[in-house]
């Protein structure tokens, strides 16, 4: 490392030589800055796992544009959607097809606790609307009061739900119908639910009789071959009466559905200030450990001064320490921060993990937040005058 | 470049503090320095021996009053100025100022870093010379924390001489080595100004030095009162 330094600033690595100097001191700050790094670390994987299990259920559908209600903000919540509004957006040349999609929490009620599922209910004759793993297992959905369940549902035993198969259905009641499941998807568990299930529109119907076949929770479209949903979108916003409706692309809808969650929603508001203050306790840190080292070797810099050194030479000397401490205390960070997450998503089925962006992000972050906190301590600098070593 | 006086002060005054307890410390001193000289700056406690050298050595601004050092006007100096010509300069402080993180040898090399990138084996080289001839040869990687209070002093010197200074600033560089030390010291000061025509003025209430000063200058209140040549 020593070697490394010194090729690196072309002088003597003055800054990890002070800090290597003090072993227990250092060993305390690179602490500090790993508890920043798994604190930011954290938060991010919560974060990242919100907007996976945001984007989650979109990817159980295909389609090219939604219509929502105004107060849609997000696959699962909001008014209904007149089916008429399909009907007349049909009438674009480039509206292919359309279907209505249903969306409700049925509560599994098992012996030792309740499962809430996630349960969209949607036309199986019109399988294009659904994505390729889905469209295979649409058949079973037309079964009456079938339905296909995320395998990765919380709360749930794994060879419970491994054993569900088209030969080996699984039967449990929800408002006071029995549903069968058939088979199994790849969902997981998001912060909405337990899990998710995907049922056809009839059967879902029937699980909330107080819902109308007329009025979906959103209606699904798809346009022709080389049109641009956008356009069209835009087209439809002309074409359709209800002006308070949301038509977007479905890439559109899925995007502000994130949005919605990481900046409007309680849950994403905290996450976000969790990662804020990650970073600012980590600049708290690094800078309270620059700062005293600084402090501590005032005299020392006030020699150098007197022997010529400018300031370029402390910020240097400062900088090099940020940067040691900043990639030091990465690494055990890192580690720890991954164990953490691995253990958090194997107790909740999120989908928390370490991902190679989010230890890039961590990594050049904490750099800058070392950096910037070494500027701050470079204050001190000027304390440091040459005239009282005499 | 020696210069033949590279150290001219003249009409200096200087003062500490502000408003009502601003209190001068130097009264319109003049003294020239000759080139290669050993200049002694006697005097009691308080007696301004210290500011003149800091203010001589650019480690104070000049308040009034005129220094030429190397040619070179510190009155008003810009701190880049101020720098360049530190880095000219070679300074012995009675508490020695090691960095304590330092090897004895690293903090050598910090003497000649200051002066830019240059080959690191002669610098090493440079560096362990200096330190073998006042007799550190075997303690080169010792922290300061372990050597005694006169090796850190003579590593000290070893770093303000490593350069090749034009002039060596030195406050009671003496008072913590033994006699062979101390004279070994002042012998290589002395012969530097010989052969280099290096400018030591030194701070010192060592009697045994005074012997080989080319000049002792005294000062009082202030003021100089003395300048003989031994």
């Amino acid at each position: 490392m020593s070697l490394l330094l010194q090729a690196l600033f072309g002088r003597l690595p003055i800054g990890w030589l002070q800090l290597t100097h003090n072993r227990t001191r250092f060993a305390a700050a690179l602490a500090g800055v790993a508890f920043a790094n798994v604190l930011v670390f954290v938060q991010l994987g919560i974060m990242n796992s919100m907007a996976t299990a945001t984007l989650k259920p979109y990817g159980f559908f295909q389609a090219d544009i939604m219509i929502s209600a105004s107060d849609a903000n997000s696959m699962t919540e909001g008014s209904n959607v007149a089916r008429q509004w399909m009907y007349q957006a049909m009438a674009d040349p480039d509206v292919v097809a359309g279907t209505g999609l249903f969306v409700a929490t049925v509560t599994w009620q098992r012996t030792d606790k309740a499962l809430g599922l996630t349960t969209y209910g949607i036309d199986p004759t019109q399988p294009i609307f659904l994505s390729p793993e889905m469209a295979t297992r649409a058949a079973t959905l037309q079964l009456p009061n079938s339905g296909i369940l995320d395998r990765f549902t919380r709360g749930l035993p794994r060879d419970e739900t491994a054993a569900i198969r088209p030969q080996s259905p699984l039967s449990f009641e929800a408002n006071n119908i029995t549903l069968t499941l058939y088979d199994t998807f790849a969902g997981g568990g998001g912060f909405g639910g337990d899990g998710f299930m995907m049922v056809s529109d009839q059967t879902f119907l029937q699980q909330f009789p107080a819902r109308s076949s007329g009025a979906p929770d959103h209606i699904l479209l798809q346009v022709a071959a080389g049109a641009d949903p956008d356009v069209v979108a835009a087209r439809l916003r002309d074409l359709v009466s209800d002006k308070s409706l949301r038509i977007r692309s479905y890439a559109q809808a899925a995007a502000e559905d994130l949005s919605y969650q990481q900046t409007k929603r309680p849950t994403g508001i905290i996450f976000g200030f969790g990662v804020v203050i990650g970073v600012l306790v980590g600049i708290v840190i690094v800078y309270q450990v620059l700062s005293t080292d600084v402090a501590d070797h005032l005299s020392e810099y006030a020699t150098f001064k007197a022997i010529g050194y400018g300031q370029g030479f402390f910020l240097s000397v400062v900088f090099e320490q940020a940067l040691v401490l900043g990639m030091l205390g990465f690494v055990p960070g890192l580690a720890v921060a991954s164990l953490l997450l691995w253990a958090m998503a194997s107790a909740t089925t999120l989908p928390l993990a370490m991902t190679a962006g989010m230890a890039v992000t961590v990594f050049i972050g904490t750099v800058v937040a070392c950096s910037l906190s070494g500027a701050i301590a470079t204050r001190r600098l000027v304390a440091a005058d040459p005239a009282d070593l005499f | 470049m020696t210069e033949d006086v590279p150290v001219k002060v003249n009409g200096l005054n200087h003062w500490f503090g502000k408003g009502e307890a601003r209190k001068q410390a130097l009264f319109d001193v003049n003294l020239k320095v000759a080139g290669g000289s050993l200049t002694v700056l006697v005097g009691p406690s308080g007696s301004g021996k210290t500011t003149l050298l800091t203010l001589a050595g650019c480690l104070r601004d000049v308040q009034h009053g005129s220094i030429r050092l190397l040619g070179q006007e510190l009155n008003g100096a810009h701190s880049d100025l101020q720098r360049a010509l530190r880095r000219r300069l070679g300074f012995i402080f009675q508490a020695h100022n090691l960095h304590g993180s330092l090897t004895a040898l690293q903090n050598v090399l910090m003497g000649l870093q200051v002066h830019g990138r240059s080959d690191p084996v002669l610098q090493a080289k440079a560096a362990r010379h200096i330190l073998t001839l006042l007799g550190l040869g075997d303690r080169m990687d010792y922290l300061p924390d372990n050597l005694s209070g006169g090796q850190k002093q003579r590593v000290a010197v070893a770093r303000a001489l490593v350069g090749n200074p034009d002039i060596v600033f030195a406050d009671e560089p003496t008072a913590a080595l033994d006699r062979e030390s101390g004279a070994t010291v002042v012998q290589m000061l002395k012969r530097l100004g010989q052969v280099r025509g290096t400018t030591t003025v030194m701070v010192t209430h060592d009697n045994r030095i005074l012997e080989l000063a080319d000049r002792i200058v005294t000062l009082e209140d202030g003021r100089i009162v003395n300048d003989t040549a031994p």
